[in-house]
């Protein structure tokens, strides 16, 4: 049974359906719709693309640069406990 | 908002005994959250910024904003929830500050056609190897470099810092539907700007 008279309607449950927190009726009520639209499939496709290449391409790196770390302990008058750094 | 003594076994990362000597100004316990909450604070001013020497900054201001604050830290939210916040707010004074206009978020869903998908080029089905470009780094960063401040930070704690929809919402302060609703618009424009590049690429022929 797809409840999404408009494609409009689909657009509120994106979030909870895209990161699987939506309930099981909700989801297939979705996947309904996107077997009959393929705009809203085409959307969803890409949108969940679109999370995943952020996930693949980070803007910013895992390490803290050890200068930045450096001059953070300074200007917190906390260079006595800058040793060991952070590995 | 609890009271201190009725606080979530969930967001209890640090002992009390660890909470009462930041309180106090005990410096080997403030060298010890710095230790722990620098790294992840820088990350996300840089993920807000996109400037490194912005996020130094916001970095040094968190933390010394908080060593002020700490003797008036209740444990309410987690240590990292309560840096998050401080950082976030830190980042967004900047962000408006050369953006200050700001369209209205308290809107119902659909708020405006703004954010109604207009592209559907389905572009997924592009070899690997097109997604693995600079170009498209550069195209994921110019894509949240145009979402306002306020989708931004959405954005950025909850996709790109791992964050969960409630963590989003203690740290920014809104409802947890506020949250989802900013999400959703914030992956559309993604996804709309994304569109349109693609769109551009698969008429060029990359697709043969």
């Amino acid at each position: 049974m797809s409840e999404y008279r408009q494609c409009r309607d689909l657009l509120g449950d994106l979030v909870d359906f895209l990161d699987g927190e939506a309930e099981k009726a909700l989801c297939a009520a979705i996947e309904q719709h996107m077997r009959e639209c393929d705009n809203c499939r085409v959307l969803v496709d890409t949108l969940r693309k679109t999370i995943d290449l952020y996930q693949i391409h980070p803007s910013a790196p895992d390490d803290m640069p050890p200068e930045v770390r450096m001059r953070l302990y300074r200007r917190l008058n906390l260079e006595a406990f800058l040793n060991p750094p952070t590995s | 908002m609890g009271q201190p003594g009725r606080r979530q076994p969930h967001l209890m990362i640090e002992s009390e005994a660890f909470l009462q000597a930041l309180r106090r100004g005990d410096q080997q316990a403030f060298a010890k959250l710095v230790e722990e909450h620098s790294p992840s604070v820088y990350q996300l001013a840089l993920r807000m910024l996109h400037d490194p020497q912005e996020a130094e900054d916001v970095l040094q201001e968190t933390f010394l904003n908080a060593f002020r604050a700490l003797p008036r830290f209740e444990g309410r939210a987690a240590l990292s929830t309560w840096l998050y916040r401080i950082a976030t707010n830190q980042a967004l004074m900047r962000l408006r500050r050369k953006r200050p206009q700001e369209v209205s978020l308290e809107e119902p869903w659909p708020s405006d056609d703004g954010d109604f998908p207009r592209q559907f080029v389905d572009w997924c089905c592009l070899p690997e190897k097109e997604f693995m470009t600079e170009e498209v780094r550069a195209e994921l960063r110019r894509g949240v470099e145009g979402l306002s401040p306020a989708l931004r930070s959405v954005f950025v704690l909850r996709d790109l810092h791992g964050l969960s929809t409630r963590e989003t919402a203690e740290v920014l302060g809104i409802s947890e539907s506020a949250v989802k609703t900013r999400l959703l618009r914030a992956r559309l424009q993604l996804r709309e700007h994304l569109s349109d590049y693609f769109a551009d690429r698969i008429k060029d022929g990359v697709n043969e």
